[in-house]
């Protein structure tokens, strides 16, 4: 994470990994979760699913921080994440 | 509940009737979000949801009721808050929800409103303001703001809209807040805390309406989004009479009201039935 000025606990603090699962099938294609994704992990996909729009697709798996705002600004109910208790990682200065 | 759970579907599908998702909001609606939010707030707050009911009436916004998984009722047009202070009154215990758009909460069943937010009725009013009556075609909704294109406004929108949170802390409503969907946590907290909240809890939730309203303004969802976040302040007891909706002045958000008033219930039991006059 780049900071402008380091926080002086930024040593301390344990930075949460998501993963993110998207039901494709229940996406319409609004773009909300692609386009406010704080940490611009999404992309539209080039697939279709069954309705015909373009789901989402997790591009840069690695940088979720499970901070859950794709689940919530999605009206769809087509995207969460999950904490990913294996790959807890510290804050890096 | 499921949080825990790994790929075992989505956090939310034990609130949702699961045989009626995907639902009928058209792609970029906002009241999904807003209903989404709700749900959350609904899990995060502890109450019983046995005791919790969901109360909508006619409109897009109004299909609320039917894709909740607890007890709810979908009503007449306009009459979702007359069914639901009938509701409380006879079961006192129980946390009403009234899940409603602004054509049926402030055009046809505007009267109903400030009647129950005079009586200080103790529920929870979630109300999606998506500027139209989008359900029927996107016609000119009291909310409507000045000079917005509808389809029986070509020309723009002569009149002048409500301004929802002046018109409920002026009837009485002990907690008034608005929001857009795109504030998406602060939107829950408040759904939240209107919950917990005592008395009579007015939320307005902006939302986009691409279809109806957007494609005559030519705003995208996207768009509306992107206004909600360029051209609006928060600020928190605001007074309810800056609280206009003008997009190129800055649309106000926050929390402006929250008082404690003695309730409906509270008053009636007082007045109608104090202790020496009952039998048993």
């Amino acid at each position: 994470m780049e900071f402008w000025r380091i926080p002086l606990d930024a040593d301390e603090i344990q930075i949460t990994r998501g993963i993110v699962h998207i039901i494709e099938d229940r996406c319409k294609g609004c773009g909300y979760c692609i386009e406010f994704c704080p940490k611009e992990i999404l992309e539209f996909s080039t697939k279709f699913n069954q309705k015909g729009y373009h789901p989402p697709m997790v591009v840069k798996p690695d940088d979720c921080v499970n901070c859950h705002y794709c689940e919530i600004i999605c009206p769809e109910f087509a995207i969460y994440s999950v904490e990913d208790t294996m790959n807890m990682e510290k804050a890096q200065g | 509940m499921t949080q825990t759970k790994k790929s075992s579907g989505h956090p939310l599908d034990g609130l949702l009737r699961l045989d009626r998702i995907p639902h009928i909001w058209c792609p970029g609606c906002g009241i999904g979000t807003a209903f989404s939010s709700c749900l959350i707030a609904m899990k995060t707050s502890g109450i019983d949801l046995q005791k919790t009911v969901m109360v909508s009436g006619i409109g897009c916004s109004g299909r609320g009721a039917g894709y909740v998984n607890l007890d709810s009722y979908h009503t007449t047009h306009g009459r979702a808050i007359p069914f639901a202070t009938g509701m409380k009154l006879a079961n006192p215990e129980l946390n009403v929800v009234v899940f409603s758009g602004d054509g049926d909460l402030f055009a046809i069943g505007g009267n109903h409103f400030i009647h129950a937010a005079r009586r200080n009725v103790d529920m929870t009013i979630i109300c999606i303001n998506n500027f139209n009556y989008g359900m029927t075609g996107g016609q000119v909704a009291p909310t409507t703001p000045y000079q917005a294109k509808t389809t029986t406004t070509p020309a723009g929108n002569p009149e002048r809209p409500f301004n929802l949170p002046l018109l409920a802390y002026a009837s009485g409503a002990t907690y008034v807040s608005r929001w857009t969907i795109l504030h998406t946590r602060d939107l829950m907290e408040s759904i939240e805390e209107a919950l917990k909240k005592r008395g009579f809890s007015f939320i307005e939730v902006l939302a986009p309406c691409p279809v109806n309203y957007g494609r005559r303004n030519r705003e995208k969802a996207l768009d509306s989004l992107k206004i909600y976040q360029e051209r609006t302040i928060i600020k928190n007891d605001a007074h309810p009479t800056e609280l206009d909706i003008d997009f190129d002045r800055g649309v106000i958000l926050g929390k402006f009201i929250d008082l404690d008033q003695p309730t409906c219930t509270e008053m009636y039991d007082k007045t109608c039935r104090p202790k020496d006059l009952l039998y048993d």
